[in-house]
């Protein structure tokens, strides 16, 4: 639904004259939605800009993006880069985003509990 | 092989009406880039439910937004979306939302400025057209009064 979202604020902003580049990593719902232009990473949801504490991989895909950013010349254009999540395993293709994938939403109490803990780390 | 997923999401909600994707078969709208990136102000956007330090969480069907600071640091950001795991992105918040890297090519001058604040929202939002015409239009109003000259937005 994020690839989705996304794609449709950058139409709106890109036909009020700022040009627009989205990241994916869900190439069906990005093409189906067809932003002016996007750069495609295969990695699992939730890591499009890359691996958590791994700057260099996140720079080199956040570069890649600028980059894109002036070389995509038709409207449309899906830039797919090569980066691998694991050249030794691709399971994570068969299960991301699959029955229990998704853990439950908390109840109410409990995410009224986290946010007064965050909250309260915050105050003056 | 990428992950088709829109038959995922179709099998992970059964049990309801199939979801309507948007379809734009259209060509999109296009503006160009009125120069070198290097020179660009670009604005960075996640739909990764990023908080910063106190502001409040999104609920279900939340079309509001939150203003990031562009020094914001790690401590101060928090992640609250139930549409992906959420765990590497608590841990570093670059996996979707890479303002450090941005901060980083700004210094390099890969591109000329990061706009400040960045902008987060909860990208888990079954109306399109909730999207469409309540919050894109309110994030059009903020990059043109930021004079934005690029947007780079994110999903999760």
């Amino acid at each position: 639904m994020c690839h989705q979202s996304v794609g449709l604020i950058a139409r709106v902003v890109e036909a009020a004259g700022i040009p627009t580049l989205c990241m994916t990593s869900a190439l069906d719902i990005t093409q189906s939605v067809n932003p002016p232009r996007a750069v495609f990473v295969n990695f699992p949801l939730g890591h499009q800009t890359g691996k958590p504490h791994e700057p260099e991989l996140q720079r080199r895909i956040v570069g890649d993006a600028m980059e894109a950013f002036q070389t995509i010349a038709e409207p449309g254009s899906i830039v797919q880069l090569a980066y691998v999540w694991d050249v030794n395993d691709r399971s994570w293709e068969d299960t991301d985003y699959t029955a229990g994938f998704l853990p439950e939403r908390p109840p109410k109490e409990d995410a009224d509990k986290a946010e007064a803990e965050r909250r309260g780390r915050f105050v003056q | 092989m990428p992950v088709q997923y829109i038959p995922r999401t179709r099998e992970l909600y059964s049990d309801f009406a199939p979801y309507r994707w948007v379809v734009n078969a259209d060509t999109p709208p296009w503006t160009p880039l009125a120069k070198p990136i290097s020179q660009c102000k670009v604005a960075l956007m996640s739909s990764g439910g990023i908080l910063y330090r106190d502001q409040p969480r999104f609920h279900r069907e939340d079309a509001s937004y939150r203003r990031i600071p562009k020094a914001a640091t790690q401590a101060e950001l928090d992640v609250w979306h139930f549409g992906y795991l959420t765990k590497d992105a608590k841990a570093d918040h670059n996996c979707v939302f890479p303002l450090a890297r941005m901060r980083e090519l700004e210094t390099e001058g890969m591109i000329g400025e990061l706009a400040d604040p960045a902008y987060s929202f909860m990208g888990g939002i079954y109306s399109g057209r909730k999207v469409r015409d309540e919050l894109a239009p309110k994030i059009v109003d903020e990059l043109k009064r930021a004079r934005v000259d690029a947007f780079y937005l994110v999903p999760a």
